[in-house]
């Protein structure tokens, strides 16, 4: 009973007319006009933090807009998930909504079993499936678990739940990030499989490349606002980056002098295994002076995040060295790194940056709590923290300026705030920052570059650590990138450019 | 002791064993639903003791043991939706919550049995020699052995039992998926009471009496039987065996000299210890257990 | 402090009476089924527990247990562990303050009686660091293995008691009397044969140094921090194993306390079987408490004047005394539901595995800074 929208004479899959959504300090979705068109591969790009996730999730019926209205063929959406998977939304997600020991049989067709009332005919299932996947070429064993599968077979395994259930406007995630070059290709294989089979799609990434290759229009969203929506043939990579970064942001502070200092942070042939067990460094070398800015950029998941773990004393590397000075850092605790004067800025505040029931104060301290004057001996010397607190949260303006509320209160940008000042107090030979100001508006983000500049004028080897390109660019002396766990090539920022560094990004070596 | 000897003993300990581990199959079979729907269930203790005093108290009003069992099994998945309940939809610690039954169930028990005896803190029960025997058993003891494939067809080879696993497992995915991440860990916690509520129930039939705390750990032992099992039916069914083994034996090596029968008492714990710590392999629980459903 | 508004303090203490009104509510609800006067029996609980010195002497006394399970169970709580084991603990620490009373003799009076305590606190020790290291170590999830090891130190205790090493001959299952130079005096100033005994200043003294311990030091500081966020405090150089071990071996060694006060005030001897509950009502009164160590004061005190006024409620009307132990457990079961209630839900959190003791999250518990 699919009665035409009246006020859509086109009959669009999918749009969302002035779609907002607010979360506690962040406006992640304002004012969305999205139209995709029925058949079409329809890209949504951005970068992290620009509201792509949230978008999905409101037409997914999982969250429900402040604000705007999205049909669905025609039909309102209103935060019901089960309605809207049933008016035929099939959802990929990001991190795979998959049981791991379930069959991929059991997973396709849970919450949707074949057979009568009771009795669960597996078998009837497993013949459902492999069905299914010949017909797409999505080959896999029904009764394979999922835990034994490769990530690229556990989204054939996602894609096909989806299929099973007859969705035919399909939302997949950032489908690409955690898929090999071969498997990325066999995907746009299946994608274009199932739009010439009448389906629609929406892919949403941070890959221009992807885009280019694949879909027939695009959207670009940058914090929270579309800024553009082109049809392929309109636009070109460069384009798209650029809409994508943008470049509103006024002038902010600049590198100045020259980089003279010994190298204080290196790193060489570092090798270490994430918690899947895959290699997620790949002898990894490079050094970084004092009074310098390494920017370091790729693509999220490219071993990012282990170097930074393995770089503070979190992560065993597998093997290779850290030196910090002249010293080695060979099984040396959190706690060591701390104390050769390493900081970081961490990547998620909330989980290892503060603890959001610990006061201004104590979260100000933390990591320092040991030392005088804020112990002494045993005993913590709550009017010295006090003290430290105030001119903290004076110097790195703290808003509220009372050292005795509790972080948990705080916005985001203060709660980064907190982490910015706790790490520059420690007056750090080298500095971690990892994504130092995502989330963070504009007024934050200048606050927190040029608190980097500031500490690299005070001689510190700061290691940036962001996939925003025109931060790295803005800040770094150097700039490397890392593909795959491997650095594919460090470039001094004069002859470093965003096309290069694109190209170094995706693997190209140099 | 000669070879007629011996092979009475070894038959005195296979039935006793068998009587000692009729309640933990069942009790064991009830935290097995319960666990494997994500939903800690320590309250098995309390629902056990509730079971078994609301069972004798019936079948002793009635003169008929079966209400008495039917009774304890309404009662035990009606205390079980009180832990459920608290449990899923007000997110209480799951622990806490069935630290709370099993403090009502001392208290409650005890206090209804003393308004129902005048005073009194335990019952005989008349009702008992009633009960037919089949064989050297009472019927319960084929009920509980019957209750292990039940189970386990209910769980692995029923609609439900795929959507109660998923919820265990992963409750985002099946919530994903269209099931009822709630009501399934709901029910599945009710039918683990109105399990552990009828394994409660036998323990007055086994001893012709309610005393007060009669349960005794019981309903712990049964969860342990459940981890030493590694979170399957047929686990439980080896473990809750071998307990009630070690169980049998300390009743008959009592007073014999040799080795202490507290020690065959500690056995059931000690062994599920050795089974969380890994040391012979390790035991799995399911991946969302004790874990509420954040629904943002 | 500031943070310590009236405000505040307001919203704290509803949240922990308004779980106890629930509580008393249902309760009553449950007497009058019985056909019997609430109002009446709550009198009588109230006359039981405070309405005369002997009576506010056995409230003191059902309360120095409490205290010292109380503490025990909050300590571990704000390291965000769930320690169940309190009974245990207890009950291997009051068999070691038995043994060490009656086997040491020639000591002078209080050296003896430090001695013994001492050895409870040490027995009790032990007993928090088995499921400590395994925790710490090999991540085991301290819940079930706290469970067990109370049945395993019943059953151990039990045959210590029987063996004819310890054993009092005749019999009555106890221990020897412990040496009269380890007794903790019973406050006789009060009146004569007062139950309350010297045990009480231990469990104050230890509460407060608990208290002292997590606002004041470097120590508590880090206990917090690990129980608030684990993965924060070891990116900031705090050890978060060695946290869990030692915080659960000094939670089992406070526990252990209590069965030294329970031994060298009550008994005399260690006597099987041994009081049974204590430390489970430790875990309602660390949650009245809100996990704060000086609030455990006021919470031992209502649970221990429930449990003293039953008496009086036995005695003259037709309600059985086990309705306080209704009341605990109905009490128990709203307050695990209330503090989940007024958690902040937060957007994108993740959750890691299961955090029973995640309690101590919700606490800021910064009242003891005042």
């Amino acid at each position: 009973m699919t009665e035409p929208s009246t006020t859509n004479p086109t009959a669009l899959a999918v749009e969302m007319r002035r779609v907002t959504k607010q979360f506690p300090g962040v406006l992640a979705n304002d004012c969305i006009n999205l139209q995709v068109a029925y058949g079409e591969i329809h890209a949504i790009i951005g970068e992290n933090g620009a509201g792509k996730s949230t978008l999905m999730s409101v037409l997914s019926g999982l969250l429900k807009a402040d604000e705007g209205e999205v049909l669905l063929k025609g039909h309102p959406v209103r935060g019901r998930p089960h309605l809207v998977s049933r008016r035929g939304l099939g959802m990929v997600y990001q991190h795979f909504m998959l049981v791991p020991n379930f069959t991929v049989a059991e997973n396709v067709i849970l919450g949707n079993e074949p057979g009568d009332r009771v009795h669960l005919d597996l078998r009837a299932a497993e013949e459902a499936v492999r069905r299914l996947g010949q017909d797409y070429g999505l080959n896999l064993d029904p009764a394979a678990r999922i835990e034994d599968l490769s990530v690229g077979e556990q989204q054939r395994v996602e894609i096909l739940k989806v299929l099973y259930r007859g969705s035919d406007v399909i939302v997949l995630d950032e489908p690409t990030q955690v898929l090999t070059l071969q498997e990325k290709n066999e995907l746009f294989e299946t994608l274009r499989c199932l739009v010439r089979d009448g389906r629609t799609i929406i892919f949403i990434t941070h890959h221009l490349e992807e885009v280019m290759a694949l879909s027939d229009r695009v959207t670009v969203l940058r914090r929270g606002r579309v800024v553009a929506s082109l049809a392929i043939q309109d636009t070109d990579i460069a384009t798209l980056a650029q809409l994508m970064v943008g470049r509103e942001i006024g002038p902010g502070e600049k590198r100045t002098g020259d980089v003279t200092g010994d190298v204080v942070l290196e790193v060489s042939d570092l090798t270490a295994v994430s918690e899947r067990g895959l290699q997620a460094l790949d002898g990894v070398s490079f050094g970084v002076r004092g009074g310098e800015i390494l920017g370091l950029a790729g693509v999220e998941g490219n071993g990012q995040r282990e170097l930074v773990e393995t770089l503070t004393g979190l992560r065993i590397p597998s093997g290779g060295e850290i030196r910090i000075g002249d010293q080695s850092t060979h099984g040396w605790s959190p706690r060591q790194f701390l104390e050769a004067g390493v900081a970081v800025i961490p990547e998620n505040r909330r989980v290892r940056g503060v603890v959001e029931p610990f006061t201004i104060a104590e979260n100000l301290v933390l990591g320092r709590h040991w030392k005088r004057p804020f112990s002494k001996g045993w005993v913590l010397d709550l009017g010295a923290m006090e003290a430290e607190a105030k001119s903290l949260i004076s110097d790195f303006g703290i808003v509220p300026p009372d050292p005795e509320i509790l972080v948990r209160t705080l916005s985001g940008g203060n709660q980064q705030r907190v982490v910015v000042a706790r790490e520059l107090a420690k007056k750090p030979v080298v500095l971690i920052a990892a994504h130092p100001t995502r989330g963070l508006d504009i007024a934050g983000r200048q606050f927190a570059h040029s608190c980097l500049l500031r500490e690299r004028s005070l001689g510190a080897a700061i290691l940036l650590v962001s996939s925003d390109l025109e931060e790295i660019l803005d800040l770094g002396d150097r700039i490397a990138v890392i593909f795959e766990g491997r650095i594919t090539g460090i470039l001094p920022r004069e002859e470093a450019s965003e096309g290069k560094l694109g190209l170094l990004m995706v693997g190209a070596r140099r | 002791m000669g070879d007629s000897g011996v092979a009475l003993f070894f038959m005195t300990l296979l039935v006793s064993t068998l009587r000692k581990a009729t309640p933990l199959i069942l009790a064991s079979l009830g935290g097995f639903f319960s666990e494997k729907s994500g939903v800690v269930n320590i309250a098995l203790e309390g629902i056990m003791l509730f079971g078994a005093f609301v069972g004798a108290v019936v079948a002793q009003t009635t003169q008929n043991p079966w209400l008495g069992v039917l009774a304890a099994a309404g009662v035990g998945g009606a205390v079980a939706a009180i832990h459920a309940t608290a449990s899923i939809w007000f997110r209480a610690n799951q622990i806490v919550s069935g630290l709370g039954v099993n403090l009502l169930a001392v208290g409650a028990t005890i206090f209804l049995c003393e308004v129902y005896t005048g005073g009194q803190r335990s019952f005989m029960l008349s009702v008992s020699e009633k009960l037919p025997r089949w064989g050297p058993f009472l019927p319960l003891v084929y009920i509980a052995l019957l209750m292990v494939p039940v189970v386990y067809l209910m769980v692995y080879r029923t609609r439900q039992g795929l959507r109660l696993r998923a919820v265990g497992e992963h409750p985002e995915a099946a919530r994903t998926m269209g099931v009822d991440v709630q009501m399934t860990r709901f029910w599945a916690v009710v039918i683990s009471g109105v399990l552990a509520g009828v394994a409660g129930s036998f323990l007055p039939f086994f001893a012709g009496s309610f005393a007060k705390n009669m349960t005794n750990g019981l309903g712990y032992i049964a969860l342990g039987a459940l981890i030493f099992g590694r979170w399957t039916p047929w686990g439980a069914l080896a473990a809750s065996l071998l307990f009630g083994s070690a169980d049998a034996l300390q009743e008959m090596l009592q007073g014999r000299g040799g080795v202490p029968s507290q020690f065959f008492q500690m056995v059931p714990y000690v062994l599920t210890m050795v089974a969380l710590a890994g040391i012979v392999g390790r035991a799995i629980p399911p991946r969302a257990l004790g874990i509420p459903l954040r629904k943002e | 402090m500031k943070d310590l508004s009236i405000r505040r303090i307001v919203r704290e203490l509803g949240q922990a009476l308004l779980p106890l009104a629930l509580a008393l509510a249902v309760g009553a609800v449950i007497i009058l089924a019985i056909g019997e006067n609430p109002l009446t029996v709550f009198g009588l609980m109230l006359r039981g527990s405070f309405g005369s010195l002997r009576r506010l002497s056995g409230t003191l006394q059902e309360a120095s247990p409490m205290i010292f399970t109380g503490v025990s169970v909050a300590l571990a709580f704000r390291a965000g562990l769930f320690n169940i084991g309190a009974e245990g603990q207890l009950l291997i620490g009051g068999f070691a303050a038995a043994w060490a009373g009656f086997a040491l003799t020639g000591l002078p009076g209080p050296l003896h009686v430090v001695f013994c305590v001492v050895a409870a606190a040490a027995a009790g020790l032990v007993w928090g660091l088995i499921p400590g290291i395994l925790k710490a170590r090999l991540g085991v999830h301290e819940v079930i293995n706290t469970i067990m090891l109370n049945y395993v130190a019943l059953s151990l205790t039990n045959f210590l008691v029987g063996h004819p090493y310890f054993k009092e001959p005749g019999q009555i299952p106890q221990t020897r009397d412990i040496a009269a130079s380890s007794v903790l005096p019973r406050f006789e100033f009060l009146y004569a044969h007062a139950k309350v005994n010297a045990g009480l200043w231990v469990a104050l003294a230890v509460m407060v140094a608990v208290g002292y311990l997590l606002a004041r030091t470097r120590y508590g500081f880090e206990i917090k921090a690990v129980g608030y966020n684990p993965e924060a405090s070891e990116a900031a150089g705090i050890s978060k194993s060695r946290v869990i071990w030692t915080t659960m071996g000094l939670s089992g060694a406070i526990a252990g306390l209590a069965g030294a006060e329970q031994v060298l005030g009550v008994f005399r001897c260690f006597v099987s079987p041994f009081p049974f509950g204590y430390g489970f009502v430790g875990i309602a009164v660390a949650l009245l408490a809100r996990n704060n160590p000086l609030a455990v004061l006021p919470a031992a005190l209502i649970f221990g004047a429930l449990t003293s006024g039953a008496q009086e409620v036995d005695v003259h009307s037709g309600t059985p005394r086990e309705i306080t132990v209704v009341l605990q457990g109905i009490f128990v079961l709203f307050i695990a539901c209330e503090f989940v209630l007024r958690r902040k839900r937060r957007v994108g959190e993740t959750e890691g595995g299961p955090k029973a003791g995640g309690k101590g999250r919700e606490e800021e518990g910064r009242g003891e800074d005042g």
